[in-house]
């Protein structure tokens, strides 16, 4: 009879081999900031088609829409940072390529997964009214309170996903993770408010070693949310994933710069770096890195 | 870029500059604010914001633009400095909620109305050119004071009608309703040219002063709809010695302030 809670590891390409056509999917981190990329590229390797995208966006919204698998996206912002306009995003909306977009405000966007995370239709806020995120949204009511004071709010009605991807830094066997950053985003969120979610980590550790340097605070994702773990080292590349490493500035310059540029540039960028597995993808940003030094 | 001979010498204690003259006018938008959570976004934006630390208003929290809140006033993106708090995305907009918040936002386009569009040009549905996206501005104008930092006043960002509207305007915001309107308050727009604010008939963008050597008129020709004027219009303010000290010493030495308002 075994004590210990499942070991939930599992390779990339098994959480990939989870997924399914049309499911909708949440991607943590914010912006250019921990996102889950070495998941992200999988999916761009995969047969995968006609997802929902809900997502803080980065480079993660930009990569999926490049490679044709988003049917629609959920977004409050897509956004590099240090390049303030995502190429690909742009792209894609200019062209029109993008059967379905959501445009939210990005405090309505965590609303709306605390209501899915309560397991709630919706929840009142005041953001959206007379914005024309409303507008461009029709689908979104307005509740009116039901005390002395009759507001009438936003009803953020709930982002349910059916599944969510993360990338911490530590995590043990069974899916408790920690982050070591400055920020936690909303991590925790997107893994309660899916029906499965599965967390990348720079390394897996002994349950022990979550807290044995870090305080306990920084417990974000307790195994009761979490369906399998994934030790991807680097596997938030080209984003930060503070205090393991920052942005690879070069490098997302040089994927803003191909994803800018001509059909041409964009082939020779996907050739170089997003033809080969993970393992494939992080030799080839060593090499790139070592050209740039 | 401006380099160091720049300061001190082309423009001594008296010739400030017009990116120094704008800092000096952000500065001003948040002196009456107490004891809030200033939240520039862009460079003159923080700028302005440690001014008024330093200056008119010491009890303002400001942060790293990140995640932590700084107990001293650092120059623009210096790291170290003693953090008093921890205002990571989620507490922001638990503050945004609060109300205890002035931000100042970039604005792509402004209309008469003092609405505001981050999100994208052209049709919504096929933009022409498409933004960041809303990012936080339907939510801060409806919960925390909200102001904006244009650098280059232009008819193209003055514009009639926003495409979008991100950011809700009074007027808007009074349609919208009570619960929309309770907390509505564009506070001010600064450019490069003027300090102008929503005061003007039927809550639209009013000049309040235009900077020196700026006429009334020109700012009238940079803005693509018919902007409320009321009578004589003043300067606005020079910076003080003081304030230029802290400007070119202490705050920018690097002269950020000249890439986004370049020296004439």
């Amino acid at each position: 009879m075994t004590q210990a809670p499942r070991d939930k590891r599992m390779s990339i390409e098994e959480v990939v081999a989870e997924l399914k056509d049309g499911m909708t999917i949440g991607i943590g981190g914010w912006g250019p900031r921990r996102k889950p990329m070495a998941l992200v590229r999988a999916i761009l390797r995969s047969d995968l088609t006609d997802l929902t995208i809900v997502s803080w966006g980065g480079a993660d919204v930009g990569l999926l829409l490049r490679a044709g698998k988003v049917r629609k996206l959920v977004y409050a912002f897509v956004s590099l940072d240090s390049v303030p306009l995502e190429p690909n995003f742009q792209r894609a909306r200019q062209d029109g390529t993008i059967p379905e977009v959501v445009e939210l405000d990005e405090g309505m966007f965590q609303t709306g997964l605390r209501a899915a995370a309560q397991r709630l239709p919706f929840l009142p806020m005041r953001a959206g009214l007379g914005s024309d995120v409303l507008v461009h949204n029709p689908a979104i009511r307005t509740v009116t309170s039901p005390y002395d004071d009759g507001e009438e709010l936003v009803a953020v009605p709930a982002l349910p996903l059916d599944v969510a991807l993360v990338h911490l830094n530590r995590a043990d066997r069974h899916g408790n993770a920690t982050y070591l950053g400055p920020d936690p985003y909303f991590d925790d969120l997107f893994c309660m408010a899916a029906d499965r979610a599965y967390v990348s980590v720079e390394q897996v550790v002994d349950t022990a070693g979550l807290t044995v340097d870090t305080p306990v605070q920084r417990l974000l994702l307790s195994r009761m949310m979490v369906s399998g773990v994934v030790e991807t080292p680097h596997g938030a590349h080209f984003t930060t994933c503070t205090p393991d490493y920052e942005r690879d500035e070069r490098f997302q310059k040089a994927y803003a710069a191909a994803a800018g540029g001509s059909e041409e540039d964009w082939a020779a960028f996907e050739e170089r770096f997003l033809s080969g597995d993970e393992a494939a993808y992080q030799a080839a940003v060593r090499t790139f890195t070592e050209e740039q030094a | 870029m401006s380099t160091s001979t720049d300061i001190g010498t082309d423009h001594g204690t008296d010739g400030a500059t017009r990116a120094d003259v704008c800092a000096a006018a952000i500065a001003d938008a948040f002196k009456d604010d107490g004891e809030i959570f200033a939240s520039p976004m862009g460079t003159l934006p923080m700028l302005g914001v440690r001014l008024a630390r330093l200056t008119s208003n010491p009890d303002l929290v400001i942060s790293d633009g990140e995640s932590l809140f700084l107990a001293g006033t650092p120059p623009l993106f210096a790291k170290a400095d003693v953090v008093e708090g921890w205002i990571p995305f989620r507490k922001v907009f638990d503050v945004v909620a609060y109300g205890k918040r002035h931000v100042m936002m970039g604005a792509t386009q402004v209309d008469r109305h003092g609405n505001q569009n981050i999100s994208a040009i052209g049709d919504f549905d096929r933009p022409k050119r498409q933004l960041l996206g809303s990012r936080g501005a339907p939510g801060n104008t409806v919960n925390n004071r909200t102001s904006y930092w244009v650098p280059k006043h232009s008819p193209r960002v003055f514009v009639e009608r926003v495409d979008v509207v991100s950011g809700v305007g009074p007027a808007l915001a009074r349609q919208a309703g009570p619960a929309a309107a309770r907390f509505n308050d564009i506070h001010r727009i600064v450019t490069n040219l003027a300090v102008l604010d929503v005061g003007g008939e039927d809550d639209t963008v009013r000049l309040l002063s235009v900077h020196p050597g700026v006429s009334v008129e020109e700012v009238r020709e940079a803005t693509g709809f018919e902007l409320a004027v009321a009578g004589d219009v003043p300067e606005t303010r020079l910076p003080t010695t003081e304030e230029l000290v802290l400007i070119r010493e202490v705050l920018d030495p690097r002269a950020l302030r000249h890439r986004e308002v370049p020296v004439s």
